[in-house]
């Protein structure tokens, strides 16, 4: 199946479209309990409504639908439904020993859906590590912030089973994204590369951190730039940005990044910023609107959606950046860059300026 | 002095081993106090700090977990990168493990053998970070500079081969250690470090040199002031050789300068080793400086007695901020204006702080702190100025005007002057300096709320900058003015590129005199209206006459090709070169330099323009370039005098030859393989048949026939920037004017000096040639040196080829920045023609022909050599397509 160089060729030929958001499509056809436990869990002690990565075992055709809504719509890369696949996560719902499984499976219904409604295009398949719903950077307890809910080394476990699953199941990607703690994001990162080192074939990475508001800042306080300089150890496929923000307030951050990081760009915004009732009313029109304009101002390599984006927006995206050229990537950078909550680079061979 | 304002400092305090104080906290569990300790380093300037838990009763371990994640939630500590510091491998691990950013670990080493040493550094590439590597190995700790070399050497080859690291991610500790221990193996600890360090630095110039500075006095331990001593000495003199961070404690390095001069020798005798008694005597006399530190000299109540500018000046340069509202109150009393306390006392005060700093002799904590006085000293004034204001009706500045250099180019001389203009007519100048991105300039915009936004570039592609400041303005809604300025830029290109992206005025304003009157106008909502339509009306004339003056004929290049410059191939012998190859030039001083300087264009920085020296007597300009050459003169002496600058320089002489309009340069005198090629542009204009359609080739051989070419890269040193923003952010705009203009004549003096060099000896065609200094100004010798991106070879990007060639960053200290401006700004790069009839000449309008053909040499899409040549263009790009017309 298509590989690293396949996604890299195409990567340097046009801007690929990522897909949507799969946890607005479920929220749409309304599963209730009953529906998440099948008729596998019918008697799991737990309530498990909600636990969206669950229905990859138990409603695959809910899944491949939803895959093939956005395939239909023009989307290249299509994300596995694993965001809160993963020990961490699944503990809420007394789910823990399911998580590898839930992550093959996804892996699967993914191929399965482009190979039923797109046997002709090239698709690659994104397995989605998400951001787990615990963080390593910030204390839980306001009386105590030298206190840690998790430990570096219980995330690098978790995310080391997820991607295991993802990687049995044949994924063409791992995407680390939504990264609101960056500390997560290295464990995952330090998860991966021991698998490497392991010996395992890792498809490429594509990381995507998530600016949280206006301060313009992850939650843990990084700016963009020092996210960039905290990741780029993973030398990814792609660095980007999802979730939080629509694509008017995502910009000038992506501009940001795409000026830092020597690698490709990906961006997938949500459909606007929330509204009273927690929904999101952009358009397709204005989402696409806004990615036509970065295609043209040459900022991304990778678009697609994230919260509130549909297919319908997927296929404005789609359009909006079909015949423009990708960002071209800069060459490798040659000196030490550090970061804090902000980035520090130090002279080096490839250093442009004053000190 | 090179790389004091890059010289980075980690903050040494947060560790159990070398602070007591810091211990105590630790072990005593008083967190709250030890992240104070944290805070307090990066408010000192600590660009790093080093965090340190490795005590035996402690575990190291968990107490490096706890701290760091203390520091987490702390941001205005966890905002610099962390080092994370232990002797035990673990402890370093437990730290990896709680911090997001991108941090330095310190330290491994080949102690235990290769297998751990590589393990480690694969394990710290896996959580992401920098290391610093002891020069330690299985053998023990080495001591001299061949071992601490060789031990640096062979680490940074597993690093690099077996672990993935990429050489500037390395930081090398060659260890520091104690020197006057009163054991004779001992006392050539610091030359050895320091020779090591130039051994490191010349061998792997992409790696970085770092060391624990406050272990080289720990035999005077109670003794601050020869401590302080020894460490402002240490450093002075090993950041030259390439020491380019190191872990100090701010609050014990002291003022070079300040240093009593029988101390320093005695101190500098003891780093140098330069005499066998040199601990002896540095002993004898230890005894009577004890008390001096600059601690003492802190509390020592006798500076109090000085006269109040004295003091504020000691505060100033000390960094002490106890009594200085006092003292600025009382030189306010004494004033006729709030104001007249800055410009006097307070800047006179910077000042003597800013030569230290520039002179190698304060550090930046120490400069950091001065700063902090100042602006204690300001805010104090402030509300009194405010008053003033308020008294005598005049309501603040008469409007906000922001400038800055846009990306990627690095030339502000022109728009500081507009700076001062404007600022001398009272209105609110922010400038954001030079390389700024267009995202940074329209935040700022908007945070000042400036009423006028100025952009300044002087290379070509800051013309694509400027328009895409203009299209962004328009996109974020902007209604303000946009000024465009610097010498790349011009009416037309601003009436057809950028004015057509934003719709509230766009001006061209060609030289700083009329800035004031612009900037006046666009202010007054009367006139403002008025004018910008008047400028627009201008704007649409030039566009549309734009096809009859745009679209030149140009000759189509075959014939251009038919009708090039005849070297004479048959008769001519291209002579060979005394010394081929590359020379890094190490023996130019300012002082040499200076016979060398032409004047006019010193004064057309200024814009006077006139000739040298006929401008001395000039009716009108003659009283103001006298008194200005004057200050120049004088500032030139104290240049040469106290080595501001340290020029650098590198010539190349190749074995070369033209290849239609290429010249290829051949890896040797074989003459098989290229090393690169120059691509050369041809005169299209329309000519009569008699004068030949130049270009730079023909003055090269064509294969077959042994000929050279050379290149060069010179500047006038990193210090030309620094020292002019220091004057700046000083308030001292002239100066700064007037240190960089004179930098930007010694770059060019280098040049002129080296040509002549390489004239007379290295390529040596013209041994015998003895010409005068006004001679040389006018050119009257054989051969030329043209630069990239001027007439006659207008394309920057061949910069490229002769930075990597001349290994330019590395042989010359001299970078390009993405749009290929030179940096440090004070540089000049060229080529080197021998030919007897080469000459200079500007290429003038080229045809889409010869852009699908250049494009194609160089490998470049035909767009972008459209942006890179886009002054030279005879056409109008997208109008014309180059390929279709190169294919007829």
């Amino acid at each position: 199946m298509t590989k690293a160089t396949d996604l890299e060729l195409e990567a340097a030929k046009r801007i690929l479209v990522l897909d949507g958001a799969m946890g607005t499509m479920i929220q749409t056809r309304k599963p209730d309990e009953a529906t998440y436990r099948g008729a596998r869990f019918a008697d799991h002690p737990q309530d498990v409504g909600g636990n969206n990565e669950l229905l990859s075992l138990t409603q695959p055709d809910m899944i491949r639908e939803i895959h093939a809504d956005f395939l239909n719509a023009g989307a290249d890369i299509l994300c596995t439904n694993t965001f809160g696949a993963n020990a961490i996560s699944q503990a809420d719902y007394g789910m823990v020993d399911l998580s590898f499984e839930m992550n093959v499976a996804s892996v699967k219904l993914a191929r399965e859906a482009a190979q039923q409604a797109a046997p002709d295009r090239k698709v690659w398949v994104a397995g989605a590590i998400g951001p787990t719903n615990q963080t390593a950077s910030i204390s839980p307890d306001v009386n105590n912030p030298g206190f840690r809910g998790v430990t570096f080394d219980q995330l690098a476990d978790a995310y080391g089973e997820a991607a295991r699953g993802l990687i049995e199941g044949g994924a063409d990607i791992i995407l680390i994204e939504t990264v609101f703690d960056t500390l997560n994001a290295k464990a995952a990162v330090y998860a991966v590369e021991a698998l490497r080192d392991a010996g395992v074939d890792v498809p490429p990475v594509m990381i995507s951190g998530t600016i949280t508001d206006r301060s313009g800042r992850t939650l843990t306080g990084q700016t963009p730039e020092a996210f960039w300089a905290s990741m780029s150890h993973a030398r990814p496929f792609s660095v980007g940005l999802n979730c939080a923000l629509g694509a008017a307030e995502m910009r000038q951050h992506i501009r940001t990044l795409s000026g830092v990081a020597d690698t490709r760009i990906s961006a997938y915004p949500n459909a606007g910023l929330p509204n009273d009732m927690g929904g999101y009313d952009e358009t397709p029109r204005e989402t696409s609107d806004h990615i036509g304009e970065w295609a043209d101002a040459s900022l991304v390599n990778i678009v697609g959606g994230c919260c509130g984006t549909t297919p319908d927006h997927i296929a404005a995206i789609a359009a909006a950046v079909k015949g423009k050229a990708p960002r071209k990537v800069p060459g490798k950078v040659r000196h030490m860059r550090l970061s804090g909550l902000e980035m520090f680079d130090l002279p080096g061979p490839d250093m442009e300026g004053a000190a | 002095m090179t790389g004091i304002t890059r010289f980075i400092n980690i903050g040494e305090r947060t560790n159990v081993t070398g602070s007591a104080k810091f211990k105590k906290l630790i072990m005593g569990g008083d967190y709250a106090a030890a992240l104070d300790v944290a805070r307090d380093q990066v408010e000192n300037g600590a660009q790093i700090i080093d965090v340190n838990m490795d005590e035996g009763l402690l575990d190291s371990a968990e107490a490096m977990t706890t701290f760091l994640n203390l520091i987490a939630s702390e941001p205005d500590i966890s905002r610099v990168p962390i080092m994370i510091d232990s002797s035990k491998f673990e402890v370093i691990e437990a730290g990896l493990k709680c911090v997001q950013g991108r941090s330095v670990v310190n330290s491994i080493s080949l102690k235990e053998g290769e297998e751990p040493f590589l393990e480690q550094a694969r394990t710290i590439r896996r959580y992401g970070a920098a290391v610093v590597v002891m020069a330690f190995d299985e053998g023990g700790q080495a001591e001299t500079a061949q071992h601490k070399f060789d031990i640096c050497k062979r680490s940074y080859d597993l690093l690099t081969q077996k672990a993935g690291f990429d050489p500037w991610d390395i930081i090398f500790d060659p260890n520091i250690f104690a020197v006057a221990t009163g054991i004779e193996e001992h006392n050539d600890y610091a030359n050895a470090f320091f020779e090591a360090t130039r051994m490191i630095k010349e061998a792997m110039p992409d790696c970085h040199v770092s060391g624990g500075l406050s272990n080289v006095s720990f035999s005077f331990r109670g003794n601050n002031a020869v401590r302080e001593a020894m460490h402002s000495a240490f450093l002075y003199h090993a950041i030259p050789l390439g020491l380019d961070m190191a872990i100090v404690n701010a609050g014990q390095i002291t003022v070079y300068d300040d240093i009593p001069e029988e101390l320093r020798d005695h101190v500098e005798d003891v780093l140098f080793n330069r005499r066998s008694d040199a601990t002896d005597r540095l002993l004898a006399i230890a005894d009577k400086y004890k008390g001096s530190g600059e601690a003492t000299k802190k509390e020592d109540p006798k500076w109090r007695e000085q006269p109040v500018e004295k003091r504020l000046e000691h505060a100033l340069v000390h960094g002490i901020t106890d009594f200085v509202v006092a003292d600025t109150e009382e030189c306010r009393q004494k004033a006729d204006k709030p104001l007249d306390v800055i410009e006097g006392p307070l800047m006179d005060g910077m000042n003597v702080v800013g030569d230290l700093f520039g002179a190698g002799k304060m550090f930046l904590p120490q400069v950091v702190k001065s700063a902090r006085v100042m602006k204690t000293a300001v805010a104090h004034l402030l509300p009194y100025m405010e008053e003033e204001k308020r008294l005598s009706g005049d309501t603040s500045a008469k409007g906000k005007v922001l400038m800055a250099t846009v990306k990627g180019d690095v030339h502000d001389i022109g728009k500081n002057i507009v700076g001062v203009v404007l600022q001398c007519n009272n209105f609110d100048v922010v400038d954001m300096g030079v390389m700024v991105p267009t995202e940074d300039i329209l935040a700022k915009a908007r945070e000042e709320n400036a009423d006028i936004i100025g952009l300044s570039g002087l290379i070509t592609p800051s013309l694509d900058r400027m328009v895409e400041v203009a299209a962004e303005m328009k996109r974020q809604n902007f209604e303000v003015p946009l000024l465009i300025g610097g010498a790349t830029t011009s009416k037309k290109h601003t009436a057809l590129r950028i004015a057509t992206e934003y719709d509230h005025g766009v001006v061209h304003v060609d030289d700083a005199s009329k800035a004031v009157g612009v900037v006046s106008t666009l202010l007054s909502k009367t006139r403002a209206p008025e004018y910008l339509d008047g400028v627009r009306a201008d704007q649409d004339k030039l566009r549309d006459g734009r096809a009859a003056s745009d679209e030149r004929r140009t000759t189509p290049l075959a014939d251009a090709r038919a009708n090039a410059f005849d070297g004479g191939w048959d008769d001519y012998h291209p002579p060979s070169p005394q010394t081929p190859g590359l020379s890094v030039i190490d023996d130019m001083a300012i002082a040499d330099l200076v016979p060398f300087i032409d004047w006019s264009p010193f004064f057309w920085t200024w814009e006077m323009r006139a000739t040298f020296p006929g401008i001395l007597d000039h009716p009108q300009m003659g009283e103001t370039a006298r008194e200005l050459h004057g200050n120049a003169l004088a500032m030139l002496d104290r240049i040469v005098a106290e080595k501001w600058f340290t020029p650098r320089g590198v010539v190349a002489l190749w074995p070369a030859n033209s290849d239609g309009d290429d010249v290829v340069v051949w890896t040797d005198e074989d003459r098989n393989a290229e090393a690169a090629r120059f691509c050369m542009l041809r005169q299209q204009g329309t000519k009569s048949r008699d004068r030949a359609a130049m270009c730079l080739a023909d003055f090269v051989a064509p294969k077959g026939i042994p000929d050279w070419v050379g290149g060069f890269a010179v500047n006038a040193g990193p210090e030309v920037h620094e020292i002019a923003e220091r004057f700046k952010s000083d308030g001292n705009d002239y100066d700064s004017i007037l240190v960089q203009a004179l930098g930007d004549r010694l770059a060019e003096a280098y040049a002129e000096a080296l040509h002549a060099r390489v004239r007379r000896s290295l390529w040596g065609y013209a041994a015998d040639e003895g010409l005068r200094n006004d001679d040389l100004i006018a050119e009257k010798y054989r051969g030329i040196r043209p630069a990239p991106g001027y007439p006659a070879s207008p394309d920057h990007t061949e910069k490229r080829t002769l930075f990597s060639l001349l290994d330019a960053p590395r042989n010359a200290g001299l970078e390009l920045t993405e749009s290929c401006a030179m940096w440090p700004a004070s540089a000049v790069s060229g080529l080197y023609f021998a030919h007897p009839g080469a000459s200079y000449f500007g290429i003038g309008r080229i045809g889409a022909d010869q852009v699908a053909d250049y494009a194609a040499r160089k490998g470049m899409d035909i767009a972008e050599a459209e942006r890179w040549l886009a002054p030279n263009l005879g056409y109008t790009p997208g109008k014309t397509d180059p390929a279709a017309q190169a294919a007829e």
